[in-house]
């Protein structure tokens, strides 16, 4: 087990001394006692998406396993040509080559197959995109901003609420498996809370370089640009909790930009938002809402800007 | 024709210069290949320590061995600058064109032997130039350009104030001027100096893999030259090209870019795409199955191209009718690249093959390439680039083919070629424990990578959630497996050396029918006294 560094990020580690491997294998474990293991965020050896949300994560599931069945199928039946050949065709077994070295009909048929295939592809390509840009009418509206390192939210239809999102470090207070009972590197510190079954229109940008905000179980995914607001939208029909990191290089700290959403109930989403409006007051300064001072005043003491 | 001026250039049959003149003043193509191949195997080894350091770091979560994640975002900058520019195109464009184009089309030598000389010479100063950006300030307070090869502004402006950056983009100047000079060189010499009879629909197709190289290299790079220049002039004159502050806009610069990084990635796999034809013809006892069908499948592959770029760029906040027709544009690359990928096979078809260590090299990067290829048809449409756009899947996709899978052409190249170029024999045996354990190696390293991706792991990043460690684990192995594979190419080919078991002039018997096996192994100094005909 190599020792962990420990430089300015006090990014202490969470399995201390243990191979990664049993480090997974415990994980694995402590995820079975936890209600909503690998929903909105990855699991141990996962090979498929995350538990997708949303309408839209649904058809780009549907739509990859769709693919899957096509890629699986080329792939074996070239393999399987590659076999044939060296099975049948090696010097032992064909010790005198053909001369073929053309075949028009099978020539246009390796052309105009691959062009059906792709063809078939495109269909359910162009109704997934135009899916995706078939922007609802907004019951909630959210912009997202991109700082290095955190995400800052604000709800323009709540009186401007806004607040910072920072990750939380797991040296803030926590058991194995991360701060605050969530995933290391993914714990936030206040996170984006949206109702349940509700159009969400997000508009996202960024202050200094670009980050891109994403949530994988909700397929959305947007690059923060400055200068630029790019719309997104989405509609989750599961309470839960849902986590996505920074998909753009922006610098140091671009893993430990983590974004999370909570889909909560009407009537929870309420509550909540009463409790916010007082909370994230709309006057503070940038940087100084969250509950995190100390992690706020390194990030800013390393930002460039 | 111009040739003849040279063929009457009279000398001695093995006069050669000293050592000063003959290496350092070189205008032999063989010798400045020579030059290029040495270049490349020294980018290759500083390019295969950086990505040690990207897997060591990746081993676990947690940070690993660098104390600050910004030194990670400097090693993988590095790692795929010097692969590409330093690795790659040297050995596969510099190292074999030089060497080989003029063997194959029958010319004595490049038609701008200077020229030659100056197109290497750049090399090795931008390279340090790289190397320098490594130890100098970039971001406030850290050292090196943590910027990714791509060199997004504003993280490449703003967010790097320190001159690491203006030395990674001076060093990308030099790199692509050699570029742009050897490629004038190489279409020249295709165009005037072939030896009669050799008609352009006679050529190799690695001859032709590198013509359709050299025009892509020569219409890409001066765009990237704009882009790096005027993200200099951001950085240091106070322009605001893509400043939004001052009206300009980040997301041009990334259209410029992929203008030229999308035919970069042509660049790197098309004339691998040549070295295994000639490959599988040799090995198959039997010409390439489609000549024509070939030739102008490369062709077509840089053609279309050109009109793909934006296809890197689906989560930029592109509109729906861009995003719809960059999905069309890019299915259309799969038609030309599978007929390459089935005339491959129905060369071997009916052929009476042998497998040594280039043709186990060039069967593997056929199965690299389709893994790979078929993931880009995954990655094509924008609705499911949604998901996987920087994840480490689209890292494995892009390994599997124009990264790894340009590697194996490069080994398929090197073994079929390392008889001609030396005189030695390698050692069969220790070759095809090398391919056992690189192809092993990086499938372990990189396939896992697709589960990852798919799961969310985001790329670029230094650290990631714990739920993650078990692929990233296979991954690290994978790449000591590859690392080990590398020591045993470096032991077999110091054996060669050792040993100096005697090649012959041709030692793939009947179906190596190219030029270059006419000639002696190693050839003459200069290699064609007089023009060979081809009937």
């Amino acid at each position: 087990m190599r020792n962990r560094l420990k430089g300015g990020q006090q990014n202490s580690a969470v399995f201390k001394g243990i191979g990664s491997i049993l480090a997974s294998a415990v994980f694995s474990l402590m995820l079975i006692g936890v209600a909503h293991a690998g929903n909105g965020q990855p699991s141990p050896w996962q090979i498929g998406f995350q538990e997708p949300v949303t309408v839209i994560a649904r058809q780009i599931e549907s739509f990859h396993d769709f693919l899957m069945i096509v890629i699986t199928l080329v792939t074996l039946f070239v393999m399987g040509l590659l076999a044939y050949i060296i099975l049948k065709f090696n010097e032992k077994a064909n010790p005198v080559p053909s001369k073929t070295t053309h075949n028009t009909a099978i020539e246009v048929i390796w052309t105009i197959v691959p062009i059906l295939i792709l063809l078939v592809i495109c269909i359910p390509s162009f109704r997934l995109l135009f899916a995706q840009y078939t922007f609802p009418k907004a019951d909630l509206v959210i912009k997202a901003t991109g700082n290095q390192w955190y995400w800052s939210y604000e709800y323009p239809d709540q009186g401007g609420m806004s607040f910072d999102q920072l990750m939380l470090r797991d040296d803030d207070n926590n058991p194995i498996g991360g701060p605050d009972g969530q995933p290391r590197v993914l714990a936030v510190d206040n996170f984006v809370v949206v109702p349940v079954n509700k159009n969400v229109e997000l508009l996202i940008t960024a202050s200094d370089v670009i980050h891109n905000w994403t949530i994988p179980a909700f397929g959305v995914k947007v690059d923060a640009v400055p200068g630029r607001v790019v719309r997104a939208w989405f509609n989750a029909d599961t309470i839960g909790t849902y986590y996505g990191q920074c998909s753009e290089l922006c610098g140091k700290d671009h893993a430990y930009m983590p974004i999370g959403v909570k889909v909560m109930s009407e009537a929870d989403y309420g509550t909540w938002l009463a409790k916010a409006k007082k909370e994230y007051a709309s006057s503070e300064p940038v940087g100084k809402k969250s509950g995190d001072t100390q992690l706020a005043a390194s990030v800013n003491a390393s930002t460039n800007r | 024709m111009s040739t003849q001026a040279h063929a009457a250039d009279h000398h001695d049959h093995d006069h050669k210069p000293g050592f000063v003149k003959r290496w350092l003043f070189s205008t032999n193509h063989k010798d400045i290949g020579t030059l290029y191949l040495i270049f490349a195997m020294v980018g290759g080894t500083i390019g295969g320590f950086l990505s040690m350091g990207i897997r060591a770091e990746l081993a676990e979560p947690g940070m690993q061995i660098f104390s600050n994640p910004h030194m990670f975002n400097v090693f993988s900058t590095a790692h795929g600058l010097i692969m590409i520019f330093f690795m790659i195109m040297p050995s596969l464009f510099g190292g074999f064109g030089n060497w080989f184009v003029p063997l194959m089309i029958g010319a004595p030598d490049m038609a701008f032997p200077r020229l030659n000389n100056v197109s290497f010479w750049l090399m090795p100063p931008a390279l340090t130039l790289l190397i320098i950006s490594l130890f100098v300030e970039g971001p406030s307070g850290m050292n090196g350009a943590g910027v990714g090869w791509t060199v997004y502004p504003p993280h490449s402006t703003s967010g790097h104030p320190g001159p690491a950056v203006d030395f990674a983009i001076l060093a990308l100047h030099l790199a692509g001027a050699s570029s742009i000079l050897s490629s004038i060189n190489f279409i020249t010499t295709i165009f005037n100096m072939r030896t009669p009879g050799m008609t352009l629909h006679k050529m190799p197709l690695f001859v032709w893999s590198m013509l359709v190289t050299a025009f892509l290299l020569l219409l890409a790079m001066p765009v990237l030259a704009g882009a790096i220049t005027m993200l200099l002039t951001d950085r240091n004159f106070g322009t605001t090209f893509f400043d939004p502050a001052g009206g300009g806009d980040p997301v041009l610069f990334q259209h410029l870019f992929w203008f030229f990084g999308h035919p970069e990635v042509y660049v790197i796999i098309l004339p691998g795409f040549g070295i295994v034809s000639q490959v599988i013809s040799t090995f198959s006892k039997k010409p390439v199955f489609g000549y024509l069908p070939m030739a102008y499948a490369m062709v077509a592959i840089g053609a279309v191209g050109f009109v793909v770029w934006a296809h890197h760029m689906y989560t930029a906040g592109l509109s729906l009718d861009t995003q719809a027709y960059f999905l069309a544009a890019t299915m259309v690359i799969a038609v030309p690249t599978g007929i390459k990928i089935f005339s491959w096979i129905a060369t071997m078809w009916g052929g009476s093959v042998r497998f040594p260590t280039p043709m186990l090299f060039a069967i593997g990067f056929i199965v690299l390439f389709t893994l790979g290829g078929v993931t880009g048809v995954v990655l094509a449409n924008p609705g499911i680039d949604r998901a996987f756009h920087d994840t480490v899947y689209v890292v494995a996709h892009f390994h599997y083919t124009m990264s790894i899978g340009a590697l194996f052409t490069l080994f398929s190249g090197w073994y079929y070629w390392f008889p001609k170029m030396t005189g030695y024999m390698y050692n069969e045996t220790l070759g095809k424990i090398h391919f056992w354990m690189l192809f092993i190696g990086v499938n372990v390293t990189f396939f896992p990578q697709h589960f990852s991706g798919m799961a969310g792991m985001a790329r670029r990043q230094a650290d990631y959630p714990d739920a993650l460690a078990g692929w990233n684990m296979i991954s690290t192995i994978g790449a000591w497996i590859s690392i080990a594979a590398m020591a045993v190419f470096f032991f077999a080919m110091a054996l060669a050396f050792v040993r100096k078991q005697k090649a012959g002039d041709n030692p793939w018997g009947v179906g190596a029918t190219t030029l270059e096996w006419t000639v002696s192994s190693p050839p003459a100094f200069h290699a064609f006294e007089k023009l060979p005909k081809v009937k």
